[in-house]
């Protein structure tokens, strides 16, 4: 498809002002490449200090690929919490977890791998992903009784976040030493802090802090919230439920993120900060950071 | 003391699903035999039956059964005392909107009430099989009807609030008259567990999930379910009390301002802000009906009233001026078809110089330093001394050069109608590389990061690095003769498949897409996290950059080929209809309009305050912004 005449040959001055000088001249070197990484993952579901069972589920699917032909890394994160009595949450979530990511790997798993070339015809990202969540929403609403779940769900492709949502478990974005949530609530009492009409710590004590006003498999009618972030070259991506945000305060958060070396540790910490405080619920927790692998 | 007219809180804490307990055909009290199922709520089911009291006729009624599954004997006689309660105040009202009540009893652990049949369709389900909006003139009238109900009910000794206002509860008979239905006898069920979803009613005013219930509560439910009418959305799919951050001119333009208003008020999230009873927003309604029915508004335009603006300078070339002009240190160039490359002052519209190519100029002029680059149908790419105008190169191509150049490494960058993007050197003119591709090229090229992002007639968007070499493509399914916008990592871009489509610039893989009604020949502009860009359908669209939702949509006479610009808060754009339009870029609201003798198809570009374009009429425009 494209027939080279002539090469520009960089020199390595900065593109500040959009006009590096280029010249003609055969090529040396190929364009700059980002530096190859792969993803580091760290995961941990506890059932808490005071309910019996965990109604929480986590998937984490991670593909990295190492080589001079090797394709960007691929993360997929999933967390649900689950909620309705006799066993119908733990179905529920579990349900939900399954379907949305049997869903997804269908479609981007192959134009992933083979880098086909992409066409109109396919279901831009955004699309693929709320497919997913809806598709989940109706297993979950035709299966379970009286069951639903939040379901949040990240798709990392090399530094792009692909985020769909629903409910009020949490993606948080720690980078640049700074803590942002992602995620919206989609709880009452969220709502009302939008509107300012109460403050945040009020919500967190608020009587009805755990009504929320969209889940899973409630309904045919269901809105997801997708997200598009654009990841900097050094973050940690963490995924929880409402059992670790709920007893642990941002700065816990921050700290733990801050100074964990290993993803892995941050969530051992995190579960630990949650039981710590009571551990009232179950806690759920996905920390994602990249590597990266010079040489 | 307002009577509490629902059984919800003694019956909380039971299962939701209920199935038809009914046959067709069983005999109720051995007087209503039952024909079919007319409705199902939580806690209730709705059956047509017949009065065969009157065995000569056909007597329709309609029985609502309602469920009692309280466990405790004690509570199920306390619902059935207070469903009786609630029958008794029914069957004393008397008003042409509220259906007659019959007869009421008790059988076997359920309770009925026999109420007047109402042959017609309720507003949800009538919303629903309506393609497009509904005429804001019907559902005035119809928000009248519904005041004049709520007056007679809060007026009555205590006050009844009816609390459950929605356009499901609201039906509409056969001789149009509004009739209200379910008085809250049943409400809608739900579990309170644990972190349990309450399916928020979304018409219900932020007091009543405190308690409260009071008449203002019902103003804010009535307020809710017009802007439900209005502007087709659902407020139980959205999030709670976010009416004003959906304003109605953005769903529905053709709402007058005085609707909008009186909704807006009914609405206000402090119960002190609102109307302060039905009563004065009945008045207002009122007045909003009175001046309209003198005459219409034509849905879609937007007229001003007050005289039009005085542009600051015009500017007549000898043919259509089809592309946008560029601005640079005063002066503006613009290009016609009357083969002309124009240099003209910017402040006061002077000529200053003019080159004459041996083609028409569909091309966009770009300048860097002191050259100025264009191309045109003579096949040929320009390069012009910004100050003189005389000729510095020209690089020729095989095809029509109706592709705008940009220039950025110290080459220009350009598309000609043979099929290939050039890249140039901008002080020789000599061709670096060219990249074949398979179709006519007349887009202007994007760039960043290291790559030139451009698009094809044939319907692909390649990205190529800065060696030539094609890194990605996609294949949209029509021409695409938009310009990408890259923005955060992103390209925008519209093709003719009616289609928006953003795309990971690394990787191509499509993020969003986003249909409009007809070919997108216009290029995006990127500004504050929103996308506008133009569409064949006749509308301006903005659309949130990250998701691909639409945020707002302006609807001119004709199509919208032309790209946006935008400058401090406003979008300023042309119509084929021959206006140019400045819109506000938060909520779509017009600002200004100007009429030009022509289409107008080329894009406009901003200065100081000022903004430049063209048009068909063969003139160009500076105007105030």
């Amino acid at each position: 498809m494209g027939r080279v005449r002539d090469l520009l040959q960089k020199r390595e001055t900065p593109a500040s002002e959009g006009s590096p000088v280029i010249e003609l001249g055969p090529s040396r070197a190929a364009p700059r490449q980002s530096v190859p990484h792969t993803l580091k993952v760290g995961r941990a579901s506890h059932v808490g200090q005071v309910r019996d069972h965990n109604e929480d589920v986590l998937l984490t699917l991670e593909s990295s690929q190492l080589g001079d032909q090797a394709n960007e890394p691929l993360g997929w994160f999933v967390l649900a919490d689950g909620m309705g009595g006799h066993q119908a949450g733990e179905l529920a979530s579990a349900m939900a977890v399954r379907v949305v990511t049997y869903e997804l790997l269908n479609e981007i798993l192959r134009p992933y791998l083979f880098s086909e070339a992409h066409d109109a015809s396919q279901s831009p990202l955004s699309e693929v992903m709320v497919n997913a969540v809806m598709a989940a929403n109706k297993a979950v609403y035709d299966q379970v009784q009286g069951g639903g779940t939040t379901l949040t769900c990240a798709l990392i492709l090399g530094h792009r976040a692909y985020l769909a949502h629903v409910g009020d478990s949490r993606a948080y974005l720690f980078a640049d030493n700074k803590l942002r949530q992602i995620t919206r609530d989609h709880s009452f009492v969220d709502r009302l802090v939008e509107l300012g009409q109460i403050t945040p710590s009020e919500a967190a004590h608020h009587p009805q802090r755990n009504v929320l006003y969209r889940a899973v498999g409630q309904g045919d009618a269901l809105e997801v919230d997708t997200y598009l972030e654009m990841l900097p070259a050094q973050y940690r991506l963490l995924l929880c439920c409402d059992g670790l945000w709920g007893s642990v305060n941002d700065d816990q958060l921050a700290e733990a993120l801050r100074s964990a070396a290993t993803p892995q540790e941050a969530c051992d910490r995190l579960i630990e900060a949650a039981n710590a405080a009571g551990g009232k619920d179950n806690i759920t927790v996905v920390v994602v950071e990249p590597q990266s692998h010079s040489g | 003391m307002t009577p509490e007219l629902d059984t919800h809180k003694i019956t909380a804490g039971l299962k939701t699903r209920t199935g038809a307990t009914l046959a067709v055909g069983q005999v109720l009290q051995q007087r209503y035999q039952v024909l079919g199922v007319l409705g199902m709520g939580g806690m209730s089911a709705v059956y047509q039956v017949r009065d065969l009291r009157f065995p000569n006729v056909t007597k329709l009624c309609a029985v609502k059964e309602i469920i009692n599954l309280a466990p405790d004997p004690q509570l199920r006689a306390i619902a059935v005392q207070n469903f009786e309660r609630e029958a008794n105040i029914l069957a004393t009202l008397s008003h042409p909107a509220i259906p007659q009540v019959y007869d009421y009893f008790s059988e076997h652990d359920r309770s009925y009430l026999v109420i007047e049949f109402i042959d017609g369709q309720d507003l949800e389900a009538y919303l629903g099989e309506h393609a497009g909006l509904l005429s804001h003139e019907m559902v005035l009238d119809w928000a009248i009807q519904l005041c004049e109900v709520l007056i007679y009910l809060h007026s009555h000794e205590p006050p009844i609030v009816f609390r459950d206002m929605k356009p499901s509860n609201v039906m509409l008979d056969k001789h149009n008259q509004i009739r209200l239905v379910d008085f809250g006898i049943a409400k809608l069920f739900q579990s309170g567990q644990k972190g349990t979803m309450i399916g928020t009613e979304g018409y219900s005013p932020p007091e009543q999930y405190r308690g409260v219930a009071d008449p203002r509560g019902d103003v804010y439910a009535l307020g809710a379910t017009i802007h439900h009418l209005l502007s087709k959305q659902d407020p139980r799919l959205e999030p709670p009390f976010s009416f004003h951050e959906r304003p109605l001119k953005a769903a529905n333009p053709a709402v007058p301002d005085a609707l909008v208003e009186v909704v807006n008020r009914a609405l206000e999230y402090d119960a002190e802000k609102r109307w302060a009873n039905i009563t004065e927003m009945y008045e207002a309604l009122k007045a909003v009906r009175g001046p309209l029915e003198r005459g219409g508004t034509r849905t879609g335009t937007f007229h001003l009233s007050t005289g039009e603006i005085e542009p600051v300078w015009v500017f007549a070339c000898e043919d259509e001026v089809r592309s946008t002009p560029a601005l640079g240190e005063g002066v503006l160039y613009v290009g016609a078809y009357d083969h002309n490359v124009y240099a003209l002052d910017a402040q006061t519209g002077a000529f200053r110089w003019k080159y004459a190519t041996e083609g028409g100029l569909a091309s966009s002029p770009c300048l860097w330093q002191d050259r100025v680059f264009v191309g045109s149908e003579d096949r040929l790419l320009y390069c012009i001394n910004a100050q003189s105008g005389r000729i510095v190169w020209t690089c020729p191509t095989q095809g029509c050069v109706r592709s705008s150049p940009r220039v950025e490494y110290n080459h220009v960058f350009f598309g000609s109608d043979d099929h290939q993007l050039y890249a140039v050197n901008m002080q020789s003119g000599r061709v670096a590389w060219r990249v074949e591709t398979e179709g006519s090229v007349r887009t202007r090229p994007a760039i960043g990061d290291e790559s030139i992002y451009f698009g094809c007639e044939e319907g692909s968007v390649y990205a190529v690095d800065i060696r030539g070499v094609v890194r990605w493509r996609f294949a949209t399914r029509r021409a695409v003769t938009s310009s990408p916008a890259l923005h955060e990592g992103i390209i925008y871009v519209g093709s003719s498949d009616h289609t928006v489509y953003a795309l990971d610039a690394r990787s191509g893989w499509a993020v969003w897409r986003f249909r409009t009604g007809k070919a997108v020949i216009s290029s995006p502009a990127v500004d504050m996290g929103t996308v506008y860009v133009g569409s064949v359908d006749n509308s301006l669209y903005a659309l949130d950059a990250r998701t691909g939702r639409q945020v707002w949509k302006f609807t001119t006479d004709n199509q919208v080929t032309s790209s946006p610009a935008t400058l401090e808060g406003a979008v300023y754009f042309g119509s084929v209809d021959g206006n140019v339009y400045s819109v506000d870029a938060r909520t779509g609201a017009l600002r200004w309009r100007f009429r030009t003798g022509g289409p107008v198809t080329s894009s406009p570009v901003v200065g100081e305050g000022v903004i430049y374009i063209g048009s068909t009429d063969h003139r160009v425009y500076a105007l105030a912004a």
